[in-house]
């Protein structure tokens, strides 16, 4: 019959041919170096764009932040080839462009404000973001195999539990804006949420690689969902108990709610029952519920939420409708950048830069930026698909997942989706602390892509290897 | 663990799906709503960067928009200055629009009304700048000034209408203020003038005509009182009726004096007519006893009492209070108690008598023109309502004309012209002087003008105060202007 016949010859044709010819991943190294020229590219036009629409003048710095922005980019990508060849090409174009679109925001803002000397903000954006850049290659540089994470899993535990209370310490702790999530020393603030991000995903990474299969196959199945033992709950108690903490003491919905997610997707991926994202998300709504009941700052930012319009909400913050105003008057095309009043709103260039972008770059930039987000995180996720270690897999999959929450948080707040917090946005927003943390992010991402690009060593090399160094021995 | 992690995409998925929508709702679904939203800064600013429409009086502008060098555009302006400030109000940048016609027709002065849509799509298709529509008044500028003059420095208000289509011919309200100094673009000089506007004891910013505190009529009510009894029909101008010095008030130990302590007529009795000449409080006290306070309430009502009327400007109703007792109904026969009325209303009386019963609702805006002057949109007299029949209306005109012609109002009397009015001098506080009130229509056979005035705490007469001392030569300097070539 010839469907058969034609199927069979399909298999006789594939066959040999994989055999034959090992396929072997390109590095795609200069499909990184040219999506990151026109990455430059699209920021220095953004920028021109501000000089042009602002001052009505060529910007006499461009060449040199162009100049900048490119050996800077450069220079990672160079490190790249150095000691990650296989790494995923798109990441660092992205978070490039990105993190170039922001500080033309800030800088637009800058201007906006008639900022002058130690007040501008895009300067200080600038030098966090060679920091963060240089921090981010030197991972790359130190760190040759993401596995040695593994090592410092319970490191990774203390050091971010610390860094997630330290704002509730007497002294070094301050409040900004309602949220208790910076410390300050002088007149230096940081947000140590956006640290203790990456150190818990590490912990959670290393601490469920070793007890997935106690957490997956112990346990009795009810309604069909296979649920865990009680004794088993700890581990998800103690983190719901510290996310309900963050958002109590710390009057933080947004951390509460990327911390806490991130850990149920993690125990989820760990241990692939969902009964968990059922146990996880009562939990989260029990908690958040209590907490609405129990604080009045809570149910300002409800209430905010739910009706932001009202003359009770008005006198509590016209944050949220200012900026839903600026979406509004953006529109689909926006005004264009340097057109619009984005400094109408109350802190434009942080916690509100995307509806600053929705006003100028209207709602169709307002997609491009969000799809380069999912871009971003779909890259991180195929990561997590492609390595072949568990702790790798985790690890990929909470960094990509902290990132999506993240977003989702940021413009979900902004846009009322979900109550209004104060997290940032990450690469756009100004702050050191989230630039430093975002680029080591995806440093960490590049450095498992590589590992999950790479292939694997064919048999002729091992045995060359082996035959060179080392000998098999027999155990007695 | 791989299953797991394609799943934890497709929550991302949607995750960003959410964004979109939630995006796309404000930026698109939503953006129209957001925009028209008051208080909406960006708006405003954006109004700026357009031409908005000026207000004309009689051809020329009492506000009109300026192009500037600054970032806002324009500015306004005002060439007459503080003459038609309750009737333009302000247009400022901080304090939005606002005080009249800038703030009731702000959509068309400023072109986003709904009205202008198909012009709006013209001139997108033809390339033009937006510009906003224009208002011609129904304001006779002889007659503003006229009032204005007349007034002087005392506190009060004239309104002046055209009885037979309801136009409204002088809006004046003392003390005035200056808009431009809220329109100006050095902002911290508005905001010193927009609080010590506010911080001002005689409060400039309201319109005294159609809006504040409300004044009570005082004998300007007894037109509405004597209205009731000949519609009734138990009365006529020639009844005889009780008109003591003193009239007892049932269920109360005070009563009711007449103005000058002695009785209306001989034998304590008196006409109607004679009694609305001389403005006897006993004998419009006992009608309102006999009419009872339903009746009273009921003839106010046709007269556009309690009728929230826009000309475009919002008008506080004029009230006749709930649930009166008898000594209540006596006293708010004679404008007393708790009436409180707009001068506007007190003038719609007046237009009614004149109109034969009939009243009209009163307008502002005769038309509005585009940027090249053309007429878009004109005004058409509109029927408010029927107040008294026209025999009434005949009996209660020849009424008025003795009380210019003999009685308390012939300080508004004109050579060669028949005036017809009612004068009223308004208690209202313990120890302040007395409101001085007259309404008149003329010519008393064929009227053309119907004017309210009302000079608060007596104005410059103080206790010497009556309102046809007072008010009367105000009014008759408004009829003059309008009707004396």
């Amino acid at each position: 019959m010839p469907d058969h016949q034609g199927r069979g010859w399909h298999l006789r044709f594939i066959q040999p041919m994989s055999i034959v010819t090992s396929f072997r991943p390109r590095t795609r190294r200069n499909v990184e170096l040219t999506l990151l020229l026109l990455g430059i590219a699209i920021v220095l036009v953004a920028y021109l764009n501000v000089g042009l629409a602002i001052d009505g003048a060529f910007p006499p710095d461009l060449v040199k932040y162009g100049l900048g922005l490119s050996v800077l980019a450069v220079g990672f990508h160079l490190v790249l080839r150095w000691r990650a060849s296989y790494a995923d090409p798109l990441m660092l174009p992205i978070a490039t462009l990105l993190n170039g679109l922001g500080l033309v925001m800030i800088h637009r803002l800058d201007l906006a404000y008639v900022r002058t000397g130690s007040r501008l903000l895009a300067p200080k954006q600038l030098i966090w973001s060679t920091l963060a850049v240089l921090i981010a290659a030197g991972v790359i540089i130190v760190l040759r195999d993401h596995r040695q994470l593994r090592r410092f899993t319970f490191t990774a535990m203390a050091l971010g539990l610390g860094m997630l209370l330290l704002p509730l310490m007497p002294g070094i702790g301050r409040s900004i804006n309602g949220s208790r999530i910076w410390i300050g020393i002088g007149p230096m603030s940081f947000q140590p949420g956006e640290v203790a991000k990456i150190l818990l995903v590490i912990f959670f990474a290393g601490y469920l690689v070793q007890t997935r299969d106690v957490l997956s196959l112990v346990g009795r199945r009810f309604l069909g969902i296979a649920l865990p033992r009680g004794q088993d709950l700890g581990p998800i108690l103690i983190a719901w108990l510290a996310s309900v903490g963050v958002l109590v003491f710390e009057k933080d919905l947004g951390s509460s709610l990327m911390f806490f997610g991130v850990f149920v997707a993690m125990l989820y991926v760990a241990t692939e029952r969902r009964s968990w994202f059922a146990i996880g998300m009562t939990l989260f709504c029990a908690g958040s519920y209590v907490a609405y009941l129990l604080f009045g700052h809570v149910q300002t930012r409800v209430l905010l939420w739910l009706d932001p319009f009202s003359a009770k909400a008005l006198t509590a913050s016209d944050q949220l409708v200012k900026g839903l105003m600026g979406m509004a008057k953006g529109g689909l095309l926006g005004s264009g950048l340097g057109h619009g009043h984005p400094e109408f709103t109350y802190f434009p260039e942080s916690d509100f830069i995307i509806p600053s972008f929705g006003e100028e770059i209207g709602l169709i930039g307002l997609f491009a930026l969000l799809l380069l987000y999912v871009l971003l995180i779909e890259r991180g996720l195929r990561t997590a698909l492609g390595v072949r270690d568990g702790f790798g897999k985790l690890l990929a999959v909470g960094l990509s997942f902290s990132l999506a929450l993240q977003c989702f948080v940021v413009v979900g707040g902004v846009t009322r989706v979900i109550p209004l917090t104060g997290l940032t946005m990450p690469f756009l927003s100004y702050g050191g602390s989230s630039l430093l943390a975002n680029w080591s992010l995806v440093a960490l991402l590049l450095r498992i892509s590589d590992q999950a690009r790479r292939p694997l060593p064919d048999a002729e090399e091992l045995a060359t290897a082996a035959a060179a160094h080392t000998q098999v021995v027999r155990r007695p | 663990m791989n299953k797991p992690i394609r799943r934890l995409s497709f929550i991302v998925a949607l995750l960003f799906c959410a964004l979109l929508i939630s995006t796309t709702w404000i930026q698109f679904v939503k953006a129209q709503d957001l925009n028209s939203r008051p208080g909406n800064r960006r708006t405003l600013l954006d109004s700026y960067s357009r031409e908005r429409g000026a207000i004309l009086v009689d051809g020329s502008p009492v506000a009109k928009s300026v192009p500037t060098k600054d970032e806002l555009k324009f500015v306004r302006t005002y060439p007459q200055a503080k003459l038609y400030s309750q009737i333009t109000g302000y247009y400022s940048f901080t304090y939005g629009a606002g005080g009249g016609l800038e703030g009731a027709e702000d959509a068309l002065l400023s072109g986003v009304s709904d009205k202008l849509f198909y012009r709006r799509v013209l001139d997108m298709v033809t390339g033009k700048v937006p510009s906003g529509a224009s208002l011609e008044l129904t304001i006779n500028p002889k007659a503003q000034q006229a009032a204005d003059k007349a007034l002087g420095n005392q506190r009060g208000a004239v309104v002046a209408l055209d009885p037979r289509t309801g136009a409204i011919l002088a809006m004046v309200s003392h003390p005035q203020y200056d808009p431009a100094t809220l329109s100006s673009h050095n902002l911290d000089a508005v905001t010193s003038a927009w609080k010590a506007l506010n911080a001002n004891p005689r409060r400039p910013a309201v319109n005294r005509a159609i809006a504040g505190d409300l004044y009570p009529p005082g004998s300007t009510f007894k037109l509405i009182t004597a209205a009731a009894a000949l519609s009734s029909g138990k009365f006529t101008e020639e009844s005889q009726i009780p008109g003591p010095a003193t009239l007892d008030l049932p269920l109360s130990t005070v009563n009711l004096p007449t103005d000058d302590l002695r009785p209306c007529g001989p034998g304590n009795k008196t006409s109607l007519t004679h009694a609305l000449e001389i403005s006897c409080n006993t004998a419009f006290g006992w009608l309102g006893l006999e009419l009872g306070d339903d009746k009273l309430r009921a003839q106010a009502a046709k007269f556009g009492f309690g009728d929230a009327l826009r000309v475009p400007m919002r008008v506080t109703p004029s009230t006749v209070p709930e649930q009166l007792n008898a000594p209540q109904t006596a006293q708010a026969a004679i404008g007393q108690y708790d009436v409180r009325v707009t001068p506007l209303q007190v003038a719609m009386v007046s237009a009614a008598i004149a109109n034969k019963g009939i009243v009209m609702s009163p307008y502002l805006v005769k038309d509005t023109r585009n940027s090249s002057l053309d007429i878009i949109d004109q005004s058409q007299p509109d029927q408010l309502s029927q107040a008294i029949t026209p025999d009434v209306a005949a009996a209660l005109t020849r009424m008025m004309i003795t009380v210019v012609r003999s009685g308390t109002g012939t300080g508004a009397q004109i050579h060669g012209m028949e005036v017809a009015g009612k004068t009223g001098t308004a208690q209202h506080a313990k120890g302040a002087a007395p409101h001085a009130w007259f309404t008149a229509f003329a010519p008393a056979n064929d009227p053309r003008i119907a004017v309210a005035v009302v000079v608060e705490d007596g104005g410059n007469a103080g206790n010497e105060a009556f309102g046809g001392k007072v008010a009367g030569p105000i009014a008759r300097k408004v009829i003059e202007a309008v009707l004396k070539p």
